[in-house]
Formats: structure tokens, C-alpha cells, sequence
């Protein structure tokens, strides 16, 4: 049972579409990669899933423990708590925050305690603050970054940042996780080491992930399925090795043929 | 604990000064202003430094807190009274928050400033021509109940319950809109809710200060709350340090003191005052505390070095 799907769905910008007529389908458990060329649509797919923008036309539904739920109009913010969450192409942490900050205001949507507690800081804020802590530090382990929990975000290294926002984004809880482009600007050992954490975090986390990458690498070994975008338009599909000798998915990457020209 | 014996200290050391004539009563006046600045900027710093929307609606709500809680006590002169001046007072200001801040928060930066701005006017223009108000005329020989007792009691209360807010989970997530309102969002925070939520909280503050206002100054009259007040409750909150509760204390003590001082020279005072706005502006732009707080176990960490400090020379000297 796909725990995603979307169904012909259209976002256009002014009158170029963005995204056209795109359909796909991602099983609960899969690893799914999202490719294509430069402006292909992809980063407007994952702003269209995750209600950033409103699709023109078309469907999207999310189905969780058995129950299907659309999402279009909704807002953002309610899409992440219903398990889809995502991070940013172009890093967008709480940069003057710590990055225990960063994690706790993820884990925002989990707490029990309301405003008065807040106010007044009964036991209850204590209590639900502690746990909260643990739980981050037990999120940031994953990256090593506990030790640098009091940092502020802005002075992580490139790599880390990129790091954290993944764990912001397990931080919400999600059962769909949305990675656009996790390694840019990673170098080939931390690419390395990323395709093994994403692989853990999927196990451990019981996840399904969707991810934007430009490094083939990554995609070809870690993913199960792929899917490709040109023009905002779907051009392929299937395993890695089916995508690979794909010839639509050549000529996007490298252009057409001279012959056929 | 400690912060609460140094709360008392505070509190008893002023009263005693009261008590023995010390502190006069041109200074208690002061006083009352400091007070009534630090519950406006704590709680415009709530709205602007920490949730990061600018507002310059701060003396709209201000006004409605302070004629509610004059018509009140007008009518009911007496303590119980008073309580439930101030109380009817931030509620109703807390109330125009929610009515204004539900569709103006959609807008960001400098519209929501005009939109605010502009309800702010609003206000005051209704209480200019209101029968119950008195119009331009304004009210007088409102019943007097602050005192330092009140006045200390309803700041450090404000400033306690916005410091414990800000530390809050709640708190995080109206940060967190400050920061990238895109990413909060996308990380399961509501927006909208929050950024109301901390209009509402601002919007009775407010309220509670324009209550010890009118209580205390036996006067009220629409053009009080000018947009200038507004603007002087922003230039207090910038200058102490957006996102700073302990820089807006700061700076609306020293802004009352330099303002207080600067009485002696009538005729160039407003100039020196501009003056030291802008000289801590150009060699503070972030403002005196930038977004950090001063808290006690800085004095005592402080206070323990130079001991230790002293008891090595000691030994050393031996």
C-alpha cells in the first residue's frame, strides 16, 4: 500500500509549469530517489507535497495506519505533524539558535503541557522539559553533534549543518521524510558516510524516505527506486539500473543524440 | 531561589527608602514610569524582539487597558475595584489583540507596522469621541491605588511570567518564527497561532500597564497614546536589545533616569536625549544586551572570583 501518492498533479508558475501532470506512488519502507536535470521541478515537487505551495490541480494523499489523508490546502505546518517532514535545499536552520534549539523546537508538536504551565512553570514543565532534552540529545547522537549542543547553528560546519537539519527533521517525529539534496557540497567520504546513516536512520526509525540528490552515486547505491523529472514533466521510472539505461533520461542529462539531431 | 531573595531585597530596600522620606515624590513618579516602561517594552519585546513581528500598536493597547481600568475604579473606588480594573482592563486589551491580530498577522515586516500603526489610531480617534471617555477633554480624579506595593507586584509579575513564557516550549516556537518562519512551519509549528498567541499575551500587558498608568496619574486623555508612545515603548525595546527581557528592563530604567536627570536643562533637553539615543545606537546597534539575559549567577560567579581572588593574594602574602 503506497504511503504516498500523487495523482496528475500541476503547479504552474505565470505560464510555465513547473510541475505538469506528475504521478507517483511510494510504498511504506521504500527508498526512493528524485532526479533530474537543473530546474527539472524537483525541489517544486517537495514544496507542492509538503504545502509550501498549493498544486493547481491534481491530488496528493498521505495514507497512515491504514487512513488516507488528503493533502492538499493544508497548511504546513499541520502536514508535518500528520508525519511528512522534510529538509531544505538551501540549509534553512534557526541559525542564531543553539542547535539544541534547533531540535527542540522541532519536537515542538510533542509536548503535554499548555499555556499556563508555561507561564507559571508547574511541575508538569519540569517534567516534559527533561524528557524533551533526552530525547534531543539522543537525536543528536546520531551526528555526533551532542557535544556541540550549545553551539549556535550558524557556526557548524557545512556538513553539520546539513547533518542537523536532517535531524530537525526526525525530530518531528515523521514516518515520510523528504531529503532535498542531503550531500550537496559534501565531499566523497562524507557522502559515503551519509548513505550509511541514511540507511540506519531508515531501520532504526522505520521511515520511508524520498531524496533530491545531483550525486549519483548516492542515488545508485541507496536507492530502490527512481523516479525522473525534465521539463516538470515525468520522464522515467523503475530501478536504478532500469533508470541508468533509460535512453529519455540520457538525452535530459547529456542531450540529444547528434545522429538524431 | 536566589532570584526570588533578590527580588525582596529590591522591593524592601525601595519601601524602606519610601518610608523615610528618601525618595521623593517627584521621584516616586519616576518610579511609576520605569514600572509602567519595562511591563510596555517586556511585553513589546514578546511581539517584536522575540516573535519578530513589528508592531507600533503598543499605545492602542495601552489606552484601552487604561480607560477600562479608570471607568472601573471610577465607579467602584475600592481595592476589589481596582483588582478588577486592571484585570477587565488587560482583558479587553488581550480581546482587541486577538480582533486586530487575526487578520493583520498575515502581513509582514512594514505592512504589519502601518496595519498596527493605523489601528492604533483607530482607538484612539473612538476614545476621542466616546461619551463614557469624555472625548478630548479626557478623565479626571481617577481614584489613586498604585503605590510602590502595587506597582512592584504587577511589574515583576509581568516580567516573571514573559521570562518563564520565552523559556517555554511555547516560547521556542514564537522564536522559531523570528528565526525562518518557513522552516518553522515546515517543522510543525503554527504560525499563525503563535504569532497571535503573542500578540494576545503583548496586547494585556499593555493593557496592564495603561491601568497602573491611569491609577496612578489620575489623568487620562486620548493623545496620551499617540503614536509617539508607541514609538518610545519601540525605542526602549530596541535600544535595551530585541529579544532581551533583561535589556528592556535595563534600558527603560536608564532611558527614565537620563529623561529624569536631563529636567535640569529644559531647553536642550530633548536634543541630549536624541544625542544618547543615537551615540549607544552607532557603538550598540544590536542594543545594550543584544538577545542575551543578564541573570543573577553572573553577579555571584562575579562576586566568587574576587574572593577567591583575595583569599589566594592572602596566602600568596603569607
Amino acid at each position: 500500500m503506497p504511503i504516498l501518492s500523487v495523482e496528475r498533479v500541476t503547479k504552474a508558475f505565470g505560464g510555465l509549469a513547473a510541475v505538469s501532470n506528475v504521478s507517483l506512488d511510494i510504498i511504506e519502507g521504500e527508498l526512493v530517489g528524485l532526479i533530474g536535470p537543473n530546474g527539472a521541478g524537483k525541489t517544486t515537487l517537495f514544496n507542492l507535497l509538503t504545502g509550501i505551495y498549493v498544486p493547481d490541480s491534481g491530488t496528493i494523499n498521505l495514507s497512515i495506519d491504514k487512513q488516507v489523508i488528503p493533502l492538499n490546502g493544508i497548511r504546513p505546518h499541520s502536514i508535518c505533524q500528520k508525519g511528512l517532514a522534510r529538509t531544505f535545499q538551501n540549509i534553512r536552520l534557526f541559525k542564531d539558535l543553539t542547535v539544541l534549539e534547533n531540535v527542540l523546537i522541532a519536537m515542538n508538536q510533542n509536548i503535554n503541557y499548555g499555556l499556563l504551565t508555561s507561564f507559571l512553570h508547574l511541575p508538569a514543565y519540569k517534567r516534559e522539559e527533561e524528557k524533551l532534552l533526552h530525547e534531543s540529545i539522543e537525536l543528536l547522537r546520531i551526528f555526533d553533534l551532542d557535544k556541540k549542543k550549545d553551539e549556535l547553528a550558524r557556526n557548524l560546519s557545512y556538513g553539520e549543518q546539513r547533518h542537523l537539519e536532517i535531524i530537525r527533521a526526525l525530530a518531528t517525529n515523521p514516518k515520510l521524510l523528504l531529503l532535498d539534496e542531503p550531500a550537496a557540497g559534501m565531499n566523497p567520504a562524507e557522502t559515503a558516510n551519509l548513505m550509511d546513516i541514511i540507511g540506519w536512520i531508515r531501520e532504526k526509525f522505520d521511515l520511508t524516505i524520498l531524496l533530491i540528490e545531483h550525486d549519483m552515486t548516492l542515488v545508485m547505491n541507496i536507492c530502490e527506486r527512481i523516479y525522473v523529472l525534465d521539463h516538470g514533466m515525468l520522464i522515467a521510472s523503475g530501478t536504478p539500473d532500469e533508470v541508468r539505461t533509460n535512453k529519455r533520461v540520457i538525452e535530459a542529462y547529456l542531450g540529444e543524440d547528434i545522429n538524431n539531431a | 531561589m536566589r532570584k526570588f531573595i533578590a527580588i525582596g531585597l529590591v522591593y524592601a530596600i525601595v519601601q524602606i527608602l519610601i518610608m523615610t522620606n528618601l525618595i521623593s515624590g517627584y521621584f516616586q513618579a519616576t518610579l511609576v514610569t520605569i514600572g509602567i516602561n519595562i511591563i510596555l517594552a517586556v511585553s513589546l519585546n514578546l511581539i517584536t524582539g522575540f516573535t519578530g513581528q513589528f508592531s507600533l500598536g503598543h499605545a492602542g493597547f495601552m489606552s484601552v487597558g487604561a480607560y477600562v481600568c479608570a471607568i472601573v475604579t471610577m465607579r467602584m473606588p475600592t481595592i476589589p475595584g481596582f483588582i478588577l480594573g486592571v484585570a477587565l482592563g488587560a482583558v479587553a486589551a488581550a480581546i482587541l489583540g486577538f480582533l486586530v491580530g487575526l487578520p493583520t498577522l498575515r502581513l509582514r515586516g512594514d505592512y504589519l507596522a502601518i496595519a498596527t500603526l493605523g489601528m492604533s489610531e483607530i482607538i484612539r480617534i473612538i476614545f476621542l469621541n466616546l461619551e463614557v471617555t469624555n472625548g478630548a477633554a479626557g478623565l479626571i480624579g481617577i481614584p489613586q491605588f498604585i503605590n510602590w506595593t502595587w506597582l512592584f507586584i504587577f511589574t515583576v509579575g509581568t516580567v516573571l511570567l514573559l521570562s518563564n513564557f520565552v523559556k517555554s516550549a511555547h516560547g521556542r516556537a514564537c522564536i522559531s518564527i523570528r528565526e525562518d518562519e518557513i522552516a518553522a512551519e515546515a517543522m510543525g509549528i503554527d504560525t499563525i497561532r503563535y504569532k497571535v498567541i503573542a500578540f494576545i499575551i503583548g496586547a494585556a500587558c499593555a493593557g496592564i500597564a495603561g491601568a497602573i498608568y491611569a491609577s496612578y496619574f489620575h489623568y487620562l486623555e486620548p493623545n496620551l497614546f499617540g503614536f509617539l508612545k508607541s514609538v518610545d515603548v519601540l525605542v526602549i525595546v530596541v535600544l535595551g536589545g530585541l529579544g532581551s527581557l533583561s535589556g528592556s528592563m535595563l534600558a527603560a530604567i536608564l532611558l527614565a533616569l537620563i529623561s529624569t536627570y536631563l529636567q535640569s536643562f529644559p531647553e536642550i533637553r530633548m536634543v541630549l536625549y536624541s544625542l544618547i539615543l543615537i551615540i549607544i545606537m552607532i557603538f550598540r546597534p544590536q542594543g545594550l544586551m543584544g538577545s542575551r539575559e543578564i541573570s543573577l549567577s553572573v553577579f555571584s560567579k562575579l562576586g566568587r572570583n574576587k574572593l577567591w581572588d583575595r583569599f589566594k593574594s592572602q596566602k600568596g602574602g603569607q
